[in-house]
């Protein structure tokens, strides 16, 4: 099933404009930050210096006598409660406060309860850590050395730094299809460690009530529901007597999935002191500290027949996690949704292997709008296209064309084992190439590169492309969950007497406009205006449970449960409309009008002018109409939904670069983004969304990279450091879309948040490369990598340049 | 968020004031103008000054004027010029375009808007660009103290990273770059993004005697290791010598020969060092030809 | 000193930094920070008129000087077009950056009403935005300059 953005026209369906947005352009949005509590207190941490190193003792006499402070916590503090350490999502643990060892440089020692947040910062400097510096592991590919030192000696029986071995696909049939291939290209690429960074930082204010023994965290959390369990797991207080309340969220791209120790140290102060407790880190603190995503280092093969049909994909991966194992994932894919490694393309056998290590860096890796790392599988298969291209002598945009899976195929089985929901990719590269006037750039890149060999002066012109399928919406419970919590969503919905309508939901927006999107839906299964229905979202006593919003899941999974509990409440309706007009309800036709206050109505097949509208039906479900068995009165639904599948969007991409050869300098001129998630119900608002993930794309194969010294001294703990692009490396993104409704999703709609994050990085990677007439070289491809990719000598991104 | 530890704050109303401050609290004091540079250090603890002289009232430290004839005289800019002011004037442009092509990749727009010239070349960041395009404009630095004033060429300002000619109780009042008719100037930098310090910069000013013979010339080098951003050996090498791609091309190569960049996550060393060379030429092409421009324009 | 042309008096430590005063002393929580080292532009308010980054400024230092911040923005008829002009054209996602850009936006409108794309790109570039890629940010601050440009009866 294919068609174009008609297919996404429909009541409620459309551009409307952001309810959010009223509050935020006139500075009134409310971010944890701006949370101030009567008799607040204010937390800080200590952090190590060391990335290794030994705690001989914690010496805080000094910060305790300081005038303003009230508590300060050390791991001793909370080993006493049994909180030093805490469960990661991942089947491992991971050290609130130190108390053994320090395993990466920013991890948390100490933390300072005081009464302003500057006299916190001092008492930090009055904290004496007596350390015992010992050799770090810092290059990954050393990690598994018999000589390197073991990090987690914390862990019974430990010996070595290995963390898992995972494997999916079939090695023999794969070896097979090697064995005979025509063509055969290898690379080693590494997709460098990267920070989610999104602009407001990590913070919560814990309040802990005393009498009641309950509970407030006000938190930057993308998933309230899991983060409450995690409290009640932790810290041993009933899960009853915690509230999370999410503010509005500065963005997350997964930064704010996570349990941090910050959290739950602003918990015990808030428990020791008995008054409301603040952290929010710096900058600093979110860069060294909380999830990074990738750290990837890849060896792929592909195996080609001799008319450049791909046969068969190979791969081995090691994977950086840090010194805890703590990826935010459906816990039995230890290395993610990797295994949808074989892209777009109709492969007959793929295998691949990772090995997880331990090093002493921050735990995380699963982060950044990444899908649960169907970022590092795009990259993988879409620069060995581009490489299989180069070694071959092909059009990189012909090559994928031959190979692509076609829209005959679907629901497609991959050699991995995914089931591909729908898709029509020739159609989105076909879209996307003419779009961007493939012939007519590869014309003027040939004169480019003419120009240069004649006069040794640049710009040489790179053309890049990614044909991209993602795979989102986690998940069918019996398979993905989080810490044993099955990745269903549940909603609640409730239409008013007067016809207006509340939604709760369970997963929560950070910058994603869920009160709008979530609104438009019911008002598309209900026929109400979008202003009439209100989107109750991030507090725990007030919305059901659910996972969260990361892995672009809302749409997906809690979409469809809003679409179904509007649904549920629109059958009722027609219960109680067929007692007021008194006919039978299968002989009522439901339809949702012109979006109006009167809300959709039903009437009465084949008799003219007989209706009632939804505004009257709700007055009439709380009035006193005799209602038959089985009907309860009132308009409201609850509903969980389990997804029967994850959605598929996909899309393809064409950028086109310049690079000057004598500085390395690139400049992305332009950006052609085609992109299907199904039917969009904000085009608006997915658009919106398109274009941040195309800048970080950008951003991370231009500059963007979390780097290491041999002390494993972290190399990117700041803005000036850790680059992120702006309005000026970014062009004006050229959009088109194609519509491939999702077959199994209420709405057709598939999750689009990450898809534009997903698919960059390669197109952008794969232009300067063709520009510059280089096989291989890893991001960032900051100017000094492209000169040395140009002179032969790549850079590893992964260790400090030296 | 970070936050400076503690410190007392004085507002001073004059420049003799702030040498008194200075003075009185010895080398703990410091000044701060825009504070783009100072209080970033100060929030990371890098520096604890005990005392803060605020001389953001100080208007006889701001300003660009021409003092002189147009021969013999000198641009002269205060030290509490913001980076914005010195980008808007027109004068700067006209006489020395070297100053726009700098003010216009340093940092951004908002920053420009409070950093001050004075503060850059005092902080003496090896990547600041505006070190290399003053020794380039071999401008000369007005500092005072108790003692009154003393001027120092740029080319004896830098000490060495972080540090200057200026002593602790003393503070730069202008800087004062001498006119020359003829002259072209430019500023190439490579950053990684905008806003960016450089990767490596140059800066070139060169004038032009008869028969595109270069008369004088000044090459300024920026994040490449050279404690005084000065490119002497290929500035050598270029006086006296037609102005052609093949003097740039030598005078490049030199330049990159004598520079000592160091390796960090900006670039490898080899990569600075063929920057160095890359960047001085395209620098003394473009100010050669805005000298040829000027010369035919007048 | 003066806030959105209140007056306030204030004893402070000379180390408060000038976000901090406003977000925690006035309660004008509108405007962010978002980096510690001035990179990112969140905390983008005017000092004496021209657009600053609060994180980098002492309280003290703005002794005197009028500070205006993304609350003084709407005024008695309503919303300043650019403001509504970011939502207009979707010139915003998590809301965290936008303060900052309006700020910046208001005045490099004041100063050059019909700037060009690039013009824009540069006088925000000093600003991060992580949601949007910029490109809508663009968009509002062009639709803006046409808004008031057609309110002026300019052709």
């Amino acid at each position: 099933m294919t068609g174009t953005l008609d297919a996404c026209a429909g009541p409620g369906f459309g551009p409307v404009p952001r309810k959010e947005d009223g509050r935020f352009v006139r500075g009134r949005g409310r971010f944890v930050d701006d949370i101030a509590l009567p008799g607040m207190l204010h937390g800080a941490v200590l952090r190590s210096p060391y990335a290794h190193a030994r705690i001989r003792s914690v010496d805080v006499t000094a910060a305790e006598s300081h005038p303003k402070v009230r508590a300060v916590i050390t791991g001793e503090t909370l080993a006493a409660r049994g909180m030093a350490w805490m469960p990661t999502f991942s089947h491992d643990v991971a050290a609130v406060l130190a108390t053994d060892k320090v395993r990466y440089q920013g991890q948390e020692v100490a933390f300072v309860v005081a009464e302003d947040r500057y006299a916190a910062r001092d008492a930090l400097a009055l904290i004496d850590v007596d350390y015992e510096p010992l050799p770090p592991v810092v290059d990954a590919r050393l990690a598994l050395a018999l000589d390197a030192p073991v990090i987690r000696d914390d862990l019974a029986d430990r010996t070595d730094n290995h963390v898992f071995d995972w494997e999916t696909g079939d090695p023999d049939a794969t070896a097979a299809l090697f064995a005979r291939a025509a063509h055969v290209s290898e690379c080693d690429l590494v997709y460098p460690r990267v920070h989610p960074a999104p602009l407001e930082t990590c913070g919560t204010v814990a309040d802990f009530d005393r009498i009641s023994g309950k509970l407030t965290v006000h938190a930057t959390a993308q998933a309230p529901h899991a983060h409450r369990m995690l409290y009640a797991r932790i810290a041993g207080i009933p899960e009853h007597h915690i509230r999370i309340i999410a503010p509005d969220i500065g963005g997350g791209f997964g930064n704010k999935v996570g349990m941090y120790p910050g959290y739950l140290c602003a918990v015990v102060g808030s428990i020791m002191t008995g008054a409301p407790v603040k952290w929010v880190e710096d900058r600093s603190e979110n860069l060294m500290s909380t999830s990074f995503a990738r750290d990837f280092h890849m060896h792929g093969e592909i195996a080609a027949d001799a008319d450049g049909h791909i046969l068969a994909l190979r791969v081995s991966v090691l994977a950086d996690h840090g010194a805890f194992n703590a990826t935010a994932q459906p816990s039995k894919f230890p290395a993610g949704f990797f295994g949808v490694f074989t892209g777009s393309y109709d492969i007959a056998a793929a295998h691949c292997r990772v090995t997880g290590v331990y090093t002493n860096k921050a735990p995380g890796g699963v982060a950044y709008a990444c899908s649960f790392r169907v970022t590092e599988a795009v990259y993988l298969v879409e620069r060995l296209v581009d490489v299989l291209a180069h070694d071959t002598g092909r059009d990189p945009a012909e090559l994928r064309m031959a190979n692509l899976l076609t829209p005959d195929r679907f629901p497609f089985r991959s050699a991995t084992g995914w089931e591909y929901d729908s898709g029509d990719y020739p159609r989105a590269l076909r879209t996307a190439l003419d779009t961007a006037g493939y012939a007519g750039i590869r014309a003027e890149q040939a004169a480019r590169r003419a120009s240069f060999e004649k006069t040794g002066k640049g710009p040489l012109t790179g053309i890049g492309m990614s044909v991209f399928t993602e795979a989102v919406g986690a998940g069918p419970r019996r398979l993905m969950d989080i810490m044993g919590l099955g990745m269903a969503d549940g909603a609640e919905l409730r239409v008013h007497p007067t016809g207006t309508a509340v939604l709760r939901l369970s997963c929560m927006s950070q910058g994603q406009g869920h009160e709008t999107t979530f609104a438009q839906i019911v008002s598309h299964e209900l026929g109400l205006p979008v202003d009439a229905v209100d989107v109750v979202q991030g507090d725990t006593d007030n919305t059901p449970f659910g996972l969260g919003t990361y892995g672009s899941r809302s749409t997906p999974v809690s979409g469809a449960a809003a679409s179904v509990a509007a649904r549920k409440v629109r059958e009722q309706a027609r219960q109680v409309a067929a007692v007021l007009l008194e006919v039978a309800a299968d002989d009522l036709r439901w339809d949702a009008g012109p979006g109006s206050a009167e809300g959709g109505s039903f009437s009465v097949a084949g008799v003219p002018g007989v209706s009632v509208s939804l505004r009257e039906i709700a007055m009439a479900a709380h009035g006193g109409l005799d209602l038959p068995e089985g009907v309860e009165g009132q308009l409201a639904a609850t509903t969980v939904y389990n997804p029967p599948n994850l959605t598929f969007p996909f899309g393809a991409y064409v950028c086109v670069v310049d690079v000057d050869p004598g500085t390395g300098e690139v400049d992305v001129r332009r950006f052609v983004a085609v992109d299907d998630c199904g039917v969009r119900i904000n085009p608006m608002i997915v658009e919106g969304q398109i274009h941040g993930g195309l800048a970080d794309g950008v951003g991370m194969a231009l500059m963007e990279l979390v780097a290491f010294d041999d002390d494993g001294n972290h190399l990117s703990a700041s803005f000036m450091d850790y680059l992120l692009p702006t309005a000026m490396e970014c062009p004006p993104w050229e959009l088109a879309a194609t519509v491939t409704p999702s077959p199994h999703h209420p709405l057709g709609a598939k999750g689009v948040g990450e898809s534009a994050t997903v698919g960059s990085p390669p197109a952008v990677v794969n232009a300067v490369l063709d520009a510059i007439g280089v096989r291989h070289a890893d991001m960032p491809l900051t100017p000094a990598h492209v000169w040395r990719a140009l002179q032969g000598r790549p850079i590893r991104p992964d260790i400090a340049i030296r | 968020m970070q936050v400076p530890a503690f410190f007392e704050y004085q507002r001073a109303t004059s420049v003799e004031h702030v040498v008194t401050l200075l003075e009185r609290f010895g080398p703990e004091a410091r000044i701060v103008a825009g504070g783009h540079s100072l209080i970033p250090m100060m929030k990371l603890r890098l520096a604890q000054p005990e005392l803060l002289v605020d001389v953001n009232d100080l208007h006889e430290l701001a300003g660009i004027t021409v003092d002189g004839s147009v021969d013999a005289g000198h641009l002269r800019i205060g030290a509490l010029t913001r980076h914005a002011e010195l980008l808007a004037s027109s004068v700067a442009g006209e006489h020395f375009p070297i100053l726009h092509d700098a003010e216009r990749v340093i940092a951004d727009p908002v920053v420009r808007n409070r950093g001050t010239i004075g503060g850059s070349v005092c902080q003496a960041d090896p990547s600041e660009d505006l070190s290399g395009v003053f020794t380039a404009l071999r401008a000369v630095a007005v500092i005072r103290g108790a003692d009154g004033d003393r001027t120092v060429p740029m080319r004896e300002f830098f000490h060495g990273p972080y540090e200057t000619a200026v002593r602790p109780a003393e503070i730069l009042v202008e800087l004062r770059v001498p006119l020359r008719t003829g002259a072209g100037s430019a500023y190439v930098k490579v950053d990684r993004r905008a806003g960016d310090w450089a990767v490596a910069a140059a800066g070139a000013v060169v004038s032009l005697g008869p028969g595109g013979v270069v008369d004088e010339v000044g090459i300024g080098l920026t994040a490449v290791g050279d404690a005084d951003f000065t490119a002497v050996e290929a500035e050598d090498l270029l006086r006296g010598r037609v102005a052609d791609e093949d003097a740039f091309a030598a005078a490049g190569a030199v330049a990159a020969e004598h520079c000592r960049p160091t390796a960090d996550q900006r670039g490898p060393v080899d990569y600075k060092r063929h920057l160095a060379g890359e960047l001085t030429v395209r620098a003394l092409r473009d100010a050669v030809a805005r000298a040829r421009r000027g010369r035919s324009a007048g | 000193m003066t806030v959105n042309g209140v007056e306030h008096v204030r004893d402070v430590e000379p180390r408060l930094l000038l976000v901090h005063l406003l977000r925690d002393e006035l309660r004008l929580t509108g405007t962010h920070w978002g980096c510690d080292t001035s990179n990112c532009g969140a905390c983008t308010v005017w000092m004496d008129g021209l657009p600053v980054k609060s994180c980098t400024v002492l309280a003290v230092m703005a002794d005197g000087r009028s500070v205006r911040t993304v609350e003084d923005l709407e005024g008695p008829f309503g919303l300043d077009q650019v403001q509504q002009s970011f939502m207009d054209c979707h010139g915003l996602q998590c809301g965290f950056c936008t303060p900052g850009m309006l700020m910046t936006a208001r005045k490099l409108l004041d100063d050059n009403p019909d700037p060009t794309d690039t013009e824009i790109r540069e006088a925000i570039s000093g600003q991060i935005c992580r949601c949007t890629g910029y490109r809508n940010i663009v968009a509002a601050i062009r639709h803006a300059a046409d808004a008031e440009a057609a309110g002026r009866g300019d052709t």
